[in-house]
């Protein structure tokens, strides 16, 4: 069902844990809706110097949250904001249809934790649109549908 | 680390090898047409009168009772849409439990577009659905009962015989999906008093795409496939010979590991007891009116596919009830009916155990299983804050 590329980030995940003194925390998704992705950035000069995250879900939520960690490490805020659900597919070789809300989730954990860091500095943003990861509650189509 | 350990036989089980040995005959050498008049029809006439007879005699059937079909789904939808039509000039109102394997669920909602209205009867915390219940759910215009005889998730048994009086007092048929209690535990119809009962080979060392659905003389029943006159005319199409074959054979074999189950039974006790020793877990359904192989337990904020992926990865196969391993975003409903909250039933998993599992696969469970969980909760964002309560 997983690409191998999925398979290794999910039983190897990558910048798992706590990340102490975080400049940043982002979390999204609900246990209800089963699962939750939480981002912690540490951010140096507008670059995102280390992060790290915590997930609760399935192989393929706990595969995009290492995967969009390693996509966003050493980048620039603007950069990462560029962040999308489809760039973390790709670069896990796909996700079965019925995952790729997972992605979604891990694009909006990064965004989250980016306004909470705009949030402390002050500045103004409009970067959330307001998915909370739950498709229950959500229907846009992230490329479940062709 | 090369050890297996299958624990999903409530999903299917391997066939076994004397029932192959049984069924080959039926391919090459006796492979005439049950219903073809000259010599080797009869012979294949023969052989299918004598499985029916066999099963027959172990469920306590008489032969005309039993109804072959190709598996337990076609048994289930036969069973309810049969009834449920040749009854409908007397009312459009069917009895059941909200915890039905989907055969039956989806049968109901199929019934609900045909005018039929289903009163859903919920079990217990225990998994067990109380004949007081399925009385209080009849009415008037009630014209058929069904619940399962064991959950398929959580392995519960549920006073059948029971149940069945109720339906009766009221002179409404009953029907029981016991796809998973034949072939594990004794099932005798005449003793539980059922009108009819599905069953499903595979379910117990047969080869899947057979089944067989026990209706008693005298029960209301549509025919569910016009054709020949196979199945006393109530089921069409050529007898799958080789199939009844082996179905027959595997249930002599698999009543006669009946007097195996203490061992089954110790085993799944053991293996609860070692699961119940991880905290945070929680063991699903009454163990004591349960199937001998089932466990079904949830372990919070872990998730369930996560589980089974990494169970997978160190040669464990079980299963779960998270809405993560299907395609819907709903958990089980089986494990919500015992009112499971939803968030902890995305982190169950069910193991089945058989005969042919060991003392040393349970061994290898308990090993493997609380490390699996430590690992995911270490990643969880939920266990953390339940660590700092």
């Amino acid at each position: 069902m997983y690409s191998e590329k999925v398979m290794d980030h999910f039983t190897n995940p990558r910048n798992v844990g706590e990340l102490e003194n975080a400049d940043a925390i982002g979390e999204v998704g609900n246990a209800t809706c089963g699962d939750i992705m939480r981002i912690y950035l540490k951010i140096d000069n507008n670059i995102i110097t280390d992060v790290s995250f915590k997930t609760f879900g399935c192989g393929a939520a706990i595969a995009t949250s290492s995967m969009a960690t390693e996509l966003i490490k050493g980048k620039s805020i603007e950069e990462a904001l560029e962040l999308t659900n489809k760039a973390v597919v790709e670069a896990l070789d796909g996700l079965p249809p019925q995952k790729v809300h997972c992605s979604v989730l891990a694009e909006e954990a990064v965004k989250k934790a980016i306004a909470n860091y705009y949030d402390k500095m002050g500045i103004e943003h409009d970067i959330l649109k307001g998915c909370d990861g739950c498709c229950d509650h959500c229907h846009h189509n992230h490329g479940t549908e062709e | 680390m090369n050890r297996k350990v299958y624990a999903d036989n409530a999903a299917t089980t391997p066939v076994d090898k004397r029932v192959v040995e049984a069924m080959l005959p039926y391919f090459t050498e006796n492979w005439g047409n049950p219903s073809s008049l000259y010599s080797v029809g009869n012979k294949a006439k023969a052989a299918l009168d004598d499985a029916r007879a066999r099963i027959a005699a172990i469920i306590g059937a008489e032969p005309n009772e039993i109804f072959f079909t190709s598996c337990g789904t076609e048994s289930d939808n036969w069973a309810i849409k049969g009834t449920a039509r040749a009854n409908a000039a007397k009312g459009k109102h069917i009895v059941t439990s909200s915890y039905e394997h989907h055969a039956v669920m989806h049968t109901m909602r199929a019934l609900k577009k045909e005018g039929f209205e289903i009163t859903y009867v919920r079990p217990g915390n225990d998994g067990i659905v109380s004949p007081e219940a399925v009385r209080e759910a009849i009415r008037e215009d009630t014209v058929l009962v069904t619940v399962m005889m064991a959950n398929n998730e959580i392995g519960t048994v549920n006073p059948i015989k029971e149940i069945a009086e109720v339906a009766h007092e009221m002179k409404i048929p009953f029907f029981t999906d016991a796809v998973q209690a034949v072939g594990h535990i004794p099932v005798d119809v005449k003793e539980l008093g059922v009108d009819m009962l599905s069953f499903s080979g595979h379910k117990f060392n047969a080869p899947k795409g057979i089944g067989a659905l026990y209706i008693k003389k005298g029960t209301r029943i549509n025919v569910f496939l016009d054709g020949g006159g196979q199945e006393r005319s109530r089921r069409g199409g050529t007898e799958n010979l080789p199939y009844i074959i082996g179905m027959a054979k595997a249930l002599e074999i698999a009543v006669d590991k009946f007097k195996d189950n203490q061992r089954v039974l110790a085993m799944r006790n053991r293996l609860a007891e070692g699961i119940k020793n991880i905290p945070y877990s929680h063991i699903n359904g009454s163990l004591t009116q349960r199937l001998p192989g089932n466990i079904n337990a949830a372990f919070e904020f872990v998730e369930g596919e996560s589980l089974l992926l990494l169970l997978d990865a160190a040669g464990i196969y079980a299963s779960t009830g998270s809405a993560c391993s299907s395609t819907s975003l709903e958990p089980s409903h089986v494990l919500l009916s015992i009112g499971l909250p939803v968030e902890i039933a995305h982190g169950s998993l069910r193991f089945s155990l058989s005969h042919d599992n060991t003392e040393e696969d349970v061994d290898y469970i308990l090993e493997v299983l609380p490390k699996i969980v430590e690992r995911l909760r270490m990643m969880s964002p939920l266990y953390d804050a339940a660590e700092r309560k």
